[in-house]
């Protein structure tokens, strides 16, 4: 009854802050609604039994990519009439759009509705007896170790392609070099001048 | 008598029963909690004073020993501003966000054997996902006061607190590389038979030299625990020289209070997954006789205090850092220092897992 309830109060929650996500004003708001949405899903994984995806979609969406999001919202300078104002032109395409999602989410639907045949579709049952987390790790690191390295090869490339682009050296800009601040000796900067009274240094 | 309690409280639905023996759980985790959260506020002013040759809070109550209680009246009875522009709503949601978000994490700590509220088995990943979240507290709480300095306030306390968990992140691989498990009892478990079993010193792994690397661990996860929870020298979020307080600016009464709370309370929250993961948590240091009659949440509380007096003494030691100084230190040093500790720990884990199998 307990896990009934809590399935209950975590599926409307995300599906309240999901629709508050879009129907929000104010971005940075939409934004939190967002994060609320991953935190029940996280919940809704728990009572699934899938504790580890749950703290991984925790640490990984709630606590940093989100971060990330309401880092930049927060910093943008929202003009809410322009935002309101293209509404009309650009209602077709995104109704369009929306028509799509919804059809392919309704469709898979169909295919997932019963949970017998959902369990015979898995790629690997789930083995019994053994913690949730070892029978992930057991399974990427060894039956699938080639694909989750490559994932993490693209990552690294996708990573290294935003640094390169963004990296550019300008000349005349003055940094910091710790390496060259310690190794500074006193000679190489004071010079002790022996100056007679009234001839300067020149 | 104590049958027929019992007797009553079977016939009572199951749920309703685990529902009120985990309320009944909580609370007795929160109030010891929250009461010797008031002693060490103390501690930490006394220690503070102490290096700096004055006396401290020394008027209310014996030695000064109810000023955090007198602070807490002043504070809750003191009025609520919230500024004409804030985000109402959102301004006052931060602070209780920081406070529940500090007091979560607690739930699977465990303070001595069996005492621990929720035994799951990624304890220390829930602990890392909730760490995580404490971000949002400030960042909110800076974004709602609508005003300059919380807002710079909070934007450096984002990058810095998710910098710093990287490296957190990883320091907790290497630990659970070292016991096989995520399950915070069983890792304190791993560590009995005295201090040399202990994890920043491992000796149990000899000859591999284990304690090399934890060390230096250790050395590097004290570090971050001071970024993450903004204590100086990392307290940028709130450097009342730039800053005037962060995003604590706008602040005032029990909202101030609840950011207060559970700032210290992931202070000790820290502590506690210091003794936790290298110091052996519960156990004694030594595994003979008057070392074992203390019971062991003494031995938990005392290298917890331990801990937070060194977190006391870095404050009033150490002045505070810059802020690129900080992002250097996090992702040039600390990062890649951890990553190659997981690399190393998990080669060592292999092998010797390897050759005990015979193999």
């Amino acid at each position: 009854m307990l896990q009934a309830a809590a399935f209950y109060i975590f599926s409307a929650i995300a599906v309240f802050s999901a629709l508050m996500v879009v129907f929000a004003k104010n971005p940075v708001r939409a934004v939190l609604f967002l994060i609320l949405a991953f935190f029940s899903a996280a919940g809704l994984f728990i009572l699934l039994g899938a504790e580890f995806l749950a703290m991984i979609l925790v640490i990984v969406y709630v606590g940093a990519v989100a971060v990330l999001f309401l880092f930049v919202v927060m910093m943008l300078d929202i003009d809410f009439a322009e935002l309101k104002a293209g509404f009309a032109e650009n209602a077709i395409v995104g109704g369009a759009v929306a028509s799509v999602l919804a059809l392919v989410l309704v469709l898979s639907g169909f295919i997932w509705v019963d949970a017998n045949s959902a369990q015979a579709n898995l790629a690997a049952p789930t083995p019994e007896g053994v913690s949730n987390v070892a029978a992930l790790g057991a399974l990427i690191y060894d039956r699938y170790v080639l694909f989750f390295q490559l994932a993490g090869l693209v990552l690294l490339v996708a990573m290294i392609g935003a640094i390169v682009l963004t990296l550019r050296h300008r000349d005349g800009v003055k940094r910091q070099d710790m390496h060259k601040q310690v190794n500074r000796k006193r000679e190489d900067s004071v010079e002790i001048v022996d100056v007679e009274p009234g001839e300067g240094i020149g | 008598m104590f049958t027929a309690i019992a007797n009553w409280w079977g016939s009572l639905p199951a749920e309703l029963t685990w529902s009120l023996a985990t309320i009944g759980q909580i609370m007795a985790f929160v109030v010891p909690l929250l009461l010797s959260l008031a002693f060490l506020l103390l501690m930490d002013r006394k220690v503070w004073a102490a290096v700096q040759m004055r006396k401290g809070p020394n008027t209310v109550g014996a030695f000064g020993l109810l000023q955090s209680f007198a602070d807490f009246i002043k504070f809750v009875v003191k009025e609520i501003v919230v500024p004409a522009g804030a985000d109402r709503p959102l301004f006052l949601l931060a602070p209780l966000l920081t406070f529940v978000f500090a007091f979560i994490t607690w739930a699977v700590v465990p303070v001595a054997p069996g005492w621990v509220i929720s035994d799951i088995n990624v304890g220390i990943l829930y602990i890392f996902a909730i760490s995580s979240l404490g971000v949002y507290g400030i960042i909110i709480g800076g974004w709602a006061s609508n005003s300059k300095y919380p807002f710079l306030g909070s934007l450096r306390s984002a990058a810095q607190m998710v910098s710093y968990e990287v490296s957190i992140g990883f320091i907790l691989v290497t630990v659970l590389l070292m016991a096989g498990t995520m399950n915070l009892s069983a890792l304190v478990e791993a560590q009995g038979g005295g201090f040399w079993n202990w994890h920043v010193l491992s000796l149990d792994m000899l000859p591999w030299p284990t304690f090399l690397i934890t060390i230096p661990m250790f050395v590097i996860f004290f570090i971050s625990a001071l970024a993450e929870t903004n204590r100086p020298p990392f307290d940028l979020p709130e450097a009342e020289s730039e800053l005037v307080a962060g995003y604590q600016v706008e602040y005032s009464s029990t909202p101030y209070l609840l950011f207060m709370i559970g700032e210290y309370l992931n202070i000790v929250l820290m502590c506690a997954l210091m003794t936790v993961l290298f110091f052996g948590g519960w156990h004694a240091p030594f595994d003979f006789a008057p070392f074992t009659w203390v019971p062991p949440v003494f031995w938990f509380a005392i290298k917890v205090v331990f801990f937070f007096f060194m977190f006391a003494m870095v404050k009033a030691l150490v002045p505070r850092y810059r802020y690129d100084q900080l992002m250097r230190l996090g992702w040039k040093i600390f990062l890649p220092t951890s990553l190659a500790a997981v690399f190393v720990m998990g080669a060592i884990v292999v092998y010797t897992r390897n050759a005990a199998l015979g193999g």
